[in-house]
């Protein structure tokens, strides 16, 4: 599996979409701390963008990767060497350049800028595990997608849909079912609910270590209730590294049962 | 060497195999022939493991296949279309292969054989389809391996490389290996064949010698007689 991850990621390596990822996020990190002039503000702002696009990115990276490197894969299969290495390397080659990308392009501006001094450091720490986890999570779903389906189109509509639902459409069922079940007590559900979409368990975790929770109302107290003790921090992250999981062993059990 | 045993696939509703039982022992030239969508592809993808039977048993060197993998290391192969990784170059892509198999190789001898030196440094999208099929056939000859699988080898080739390819294979045979081929060329298949396997719908309709075919089918031409079986059935 490790020959198989050095190819792909060498691969990727050379590929101009790493770059652009790369530098998208080096700007992006200039540009808020030009415009915030702080650190702790920049990292509220940042939240909002990766919490959005880290997961579309690696949605649609993971989906145009899989389809793209189909001969590459077929060419592997005739070699003697295991499926379910075959599949992995490839999804840990293209999650650990994202997550790369990732970390450098926000993390040299943050770095220039003073992290290393300012009390934001946790924090945006925070936010790259977070985003890291998000980017495996995605990856691996769009991988998933893309070795069910044949069709490209379908697969890419498949990938945008799941992110489109997972990052906007949950959402909006989530506060649309609060409103209309407004009379009972709602703190179990709404806990629950939160866990159960990355998007929004990696939203909450942030918002409630950046000590915002006030802004959160009643719910936020329950939420810091549970989310900001130790035992919550460590559950909120069981949960992230079970989403992160899941894919991939979908992904190698997939593998094992398709033809090429 | 390979025993195949009541094999069936289906892909959705079209039944590809239907209980094919295939037995090569010895060494020589194996031409598995058939009409286009007889099944021939499926039928080596799955002695490689590419494609996942839904029942039968496959065994390959005396064991069967299921779930394995590393008996893939004494087969070459030759993929019917040359699909190649776009953004590598040729030598990229020998050496990544020659990686991953760990195996020694005599690529450098293939490579000037087929006069692909010019090419070695140029990305495999900007190669012409005969040119990727040259690559490919340095990719499936350039190991030591008992068994070879070549899918349509012949395609795309100039005729001068289309002799050198004969003589590679001719070659692997004397050294007592297995080879099955595929092709459409049946003045091909009649100069390297040893046996033929011919496939029609899903099934294994004839096997047998070259002559053993033409007195089967009281032809006197091989081409005539491959295309005479296919409606012997409805004939006799």
């Amino acid at each position: 599996m490790l020959k198989i991850l050095k190819y792909s990621f060498y691969d990727l390596m050379r590929s101009r979409w790493s770059y652009v990822y790369f530098l998208f996020y080096l700007l992006l990190g200039f540009v808020l701390l030009f415009l915030n002039n702080d650190l702790s503000k920049a990292v509220i702002t940042l939240m909002n963008v990766i919490i959005v696009l880290v997961p579309l990115i690696g949605t649609i990276f993971g989906v145009m990767y899989f389809y793209n490197s189909r001969e590459f894969i077929e060419l592997l299969l005739a070699q003697p060497l295991k499926r379910s290495s075959i599949f992995l390397g490839q999804f840990f080659g293209v999650a650990t350049s994202l997550t790369l990308s990732l970390m450098l392009g926000l993390g040299i501006p943050f770095v220039l800028y003073g992290l290393f001094k300012s009390d934001a450091i946790w924090n945006f720490s925070l936010l790259l595990v977070t985003g890291s986890f998000l980017t495996f999570i995605f990856t691996g779903l769009a991988f998933n997608i893309a070795l069910s389906n044949e069709n490209k189109i379908k697969g890419f509509g498949y990938a945008v849909l799941l992110w489109l639902f997972l990052a906007v459409i949950y959402d909006g069922l989530f506060l649309l079912s609060l409103i209309i079940f407004e009379e009972y007590p709602l703190d179990t559900f709404s806990l629950a609910a939160a866990m159960a979409n990355p998007i929004d368990l990696s939203r909450t975790l942030i918002l409630l270590k950046l000590d915002i929770s006030a802004l959160l109302g009643y719910t936020g107290a329950v939420f810091k209730q549970f989310f900001g003790t130790n035992s919550g921090l460590i559950i909120s992250f069981g949960l992230l590294l079970l989403w992160a999981i899941l894919p991939i062993w979908s992904l190698s059990y997939k593998s094992r049962r398709k033809d090429f | 060497m390979i025993g195949i045993t009541d094999l069936h696939k289906k892909y959705g509703k079209n039944k590809v195999l239907t209980g094919v039982d295939l037995d090569i022992t010895n060494g020589g030239i194996y031409a598995i022939l058939g009409p286009n969508g007889s099944g021939k592809t499926t039928l080596i993808k799955s002695v490689l493991g590419m494609v996942i039977p839904d029942a039968g048993d496959i065994s390959v060197f005396d064991s069967s296949i299921k779930g394995k993998w590393k008996y893939r290391k004494e087969i070459n192969y030759l993929p019917q279309i040359a699909n190649f990784p776009n953004n590598l170059s040729v030598k990229e892509l020998i050496q990544m292969i020659i990686d991953l198999r760990q195996k020694p190789s005599e690529e450098e001898q293939l490579i000037s054989l087929l006069e692909l030196e010019p090419f070695l440094d140029k990305k495999l999208s900007t190669l012409s389809g005969g040119t990727k099929q040259k690559v490919n056939i340095v990719m499936a000859f350039m190991f030591d391996s008992p068994l070879m699988i070549l899918d349509e080898p012949t395609t795309g080739l100039d005729p001068a490389s289309l002799i050198q390819l004969k003589e590679l294979i001719q070659k692997e045979k004397s050294k007592g290996k297995t080879l099955l081929i595929t092709s459409h060329i049946m003045q091909f298949v009649e100069e390297v064949a040893d046996e033929i396997v011919y496939l029609l719908e899903g099934n294994i309709y004839f096997q047998g010698s070259i002559k053993e075919l033409k007195e089967k089918t009281k032809e006197k031409d091989f081409e005539h007689a491959i295309a005479a079986i296919a409606n012997y059935k409805t004939h006799a």
